[in-house]
């Protein structure tokens, strides 16, 4: 099972691969990639770098191009594809179905993944994408359950990646439209959900208050920590209560399910957080690699060691960590 | 804007978003046979718990709209993880008689290279690209994803094939995510294989308020929608300039008889309003190329 870790920066990728990732990813610094923040991600210069840290080490690279050009922005993508392609990475990470058929005829021979953001939630998806445009490998979106996952596995013409860590989207990822509904851009469009220049953080007497393009996400009093203001983890009144509606704040923590995505036949578990600091990244790597490993030694009697738990919370959004819906409680 | 109308825009009534009950689908659908709208979509998009009809009843109603002169075209669910899903999604598919909108990229699988088919606003096409790749495999008319823009829309009517026709979410609260979790279900702290079809008591989804009291969202099981209702109905002249084929109104519980006539009058060029119809206010921030939740110019 592949190891594969998110690279934000080159500080962070050279982090990945010294902590034990069998994989990173990471994206240009444009809106071509789901992580277009301020700060983050690579010149071309620093993936001829990357690229020669992670080979040295015989780590792959995976490159995402993973939003939806619109005709004003499509030149960009297709000059993304070709630059992809000239650095040989080992594989893009594509969403969107004109992307796809241009790197298909174009690059024939650069490997495809289906991203996650391309929300293929069943095999007849996969075996679409599959046959139209020959990807090898797919991301599978954060809402399957472990049986669904097995029954997608089971009937998939191609390998399934899963997400093990990280920031949980409770949304069907490539097809959640709430933060352009606040701001008027969309991981899809722009590749960043709720961008940090429309959060406005406020001290009222009520309490601390966040807002997204002026809607007002949450308030919390004294003590209660505040997270990053998504609309799926703000606190709403519905029929006369404030709770949080959609989902609480809290983190995908798969690591006790090892042994079955390993049975299953899951080929390679992501890390989330290329927004994230290079030492997270290096954090987080360093208990997957300890946990991926152990697990493979022994998978019968594998549980997470304690101090492995322990990393991983201290680093996690929210004070709880999740199955998400590989698990479901609430089902 | 004074430009003149290319040609008028058919009207299409969306899917039903909500779970109501057959005896209001019925109702429902006996005032749309009557109405101006050319084009009905049918069948369940949300939550395969709804179970008001089954298919064959569907294919009885949309036997009735045909025979009235409506184009009928039957939607399939938006996510679909089940097997028992899947073996639903083939046999719409697999109708034979009516064209079929899909709603994610299994029934694009189902569909592609076979028959014509029909895409809704939860399959991505963003770019002329993506819209030619599918129109090789028999795509005939695309609902423009409801977040992009007036602009976007009459660049993609110029750069798409021609035979492709461009549907625009004309009015109604916006589909905005998914999820394989029930919010309505949540709501009521109850599990979602236990949810006692809540959603039945919520006719137009159940409003979820800002701490400072703003509508803001509409739970509508595992769908998410816009609190507020997206219009069109002002510019409905520029919607035509952009080379807008059809109008999708989609349907509410009250007053969508009075919609699509004044959709109706709109397209043909005679006064019409919505006063009234949106309790929590109209936006239209999408088509202009801004926030969704943003109200229209007054």
């Amino acid at each position: 099972m592949e190891l594969v870790c998110p690279a934000g920066s080159l500080p962070a990728l050279k982090a990945a691969v010294e902590a034990g990732a069998n994989a990173v990813y990471l994206g240009f610094r444009d809106a071509t990639n789901a992580r277009h923040f301020p700060g983050l991600n690579f010149t071309d210069a620093q993936i001829d770098e990357g690229l020669r840290l992670a080979r040295g080490r015989g780590v792959k690279v995976y490159l995402a191009l993973n939003t939806y050009p619109q005709p004003h922005n499509w030149p960009q993508w297709e000059a993304a594809v070709d630059r992809a392609a000239a650095l040989q990475v080992d594989a893009v990470i594509v969403a969107d179905l004109g992307v796809l058929d241009y790197a298909t005829e174009r690059h024939p021979d650069l490997p495809r993944h289906l991203s996650v953001q391309g929300s293929a939630t069943s095999y007849e998806a996969l075996r679409f994408y599959h046959e139209r445009f020959g990807i090898r490998r797919a991301v599978l979106p954060r809402v399957l359950s472990l049986a669904q996952v097995r029954h997608v596995i089971e009937h998939s013409p191609v390998a399934v990646e899963v997400f093990g860590f990280g920031s949980l989207c409770v949304m069907v990822e490539g097809r959640c439209l709430l933060s352009s509904y606040a701001t008027g851009k969309s991981p899809n469009t722009c590749g960043a959900c709720s961008p940090a220049e429309f959060v406005r953080w406020e001290e009222t007497p009520a309490g601390r208050t966040t807002r997204l393009g002026g809607v007002l996400i949450d308030r919390r009093t004294a003590g209660e920590t505040a997270g990053y203001p998504t609309i799926c983890k703000g606190r709403y009144e519905v029929g006369g209560k404030t709770f949080y509606a959609i989902e609480e704040p809290t983190s995908l923590n798969t690591m006790e399910l090892l042994p079955e995505l390993m049975a299953l036949g899951v080929v390679a578990v992501k890390i989330e957080g290329r927004q994230r600091s290079p030492a997270y990244v290096r954090d987080v790597t360093r208990v997957w690699r300890a946990a991926i490993d152990a697990c493979a030694r022994r998978p019968a009697g594998f549980r997470p060691a304690a101090d492995w738990s322990a990393a991983l919370a201290r680093v996690s959004e929210g004070a709880q960590t999740t199955f998400g819906a590989l698990h479901r409680p609430w089902q | 804007m004074t430009a003149e109308p290319i040609t008028t825009p058919r009207l299409a009534i969306g899917p039903v978003l909500y779970y109501w009950p057959v005896e209001q689908l019925r109702a429902f659908y006996e005032m749309v046979a009557d109405s101006p709208a050319e084009i009905v979509y049918l069948g369940e998009t949300v939550c395969s718990k709804r179970r008001s009809l089954n298919l064959e009843e569907w294919l009885e109603i949309a036997d009735g709209l045909a025979a009235r002169g409506k184009e009928v075209v039957l939607s399939t669910l938006s996510l679909v993880e089940a097997e028992s899903e899947l073996k639903t999604l083939r046999r719409i598919c697999e109708n034979g008689r009516f064209l079929v909108e899909a709603s994610d990229m299994s029934a694009v699988g189902l569909l592609a290279g076979g028959v014509p088919f029909c895409t809704g606003p939860t399959v991505n096409l963003y770019n002329a690209r993506a819209v030619e790749t599918l129109a090789r495999l028999g795509l005939r008319r695309f609902v423009l994803p409801v977040e992009l823009s007036r602009d976007t829309c009459a660049a993609l009517r110029a750069a798409c094939p021609p035979e492709v026709e461009i549907e625009v979410f004309a009015f109604g609260r916006l589909p905005l995510a998914l999820s394989a979790r029930c919010f309505t279900a949540r709501a009521h702290n109850l599990a979602k294989d236990d949810c006692e079809l809540r959603c039945l008591d919520y006719p137009d989804g159940l409003i979820a308020r800002t701490q400072e009291d703003q509508p803001f969202l509409t739970l509508n099981g595992i769908q998410t929608q816009s609190a507020q209702t997206h219009s069109l109905l002002g510019e409905i002249d520029e919607v035509a300039a952009a080379g807008v084929d059809v109008l999708r109104l989609s349907p509410q519980s009250r007053q969508m008889e009075r919609v699509i006539a004044a959709f109706d009058a709109a397209r043909r060029g005679s006064e019409a309003d919505l006063a009234g119809v949106a309790p929590l206010g109209f936006c239209d921030g999408y088509w202009r190329g801004e926030a969704g939740i943003a109200a229209p110019a007054t």
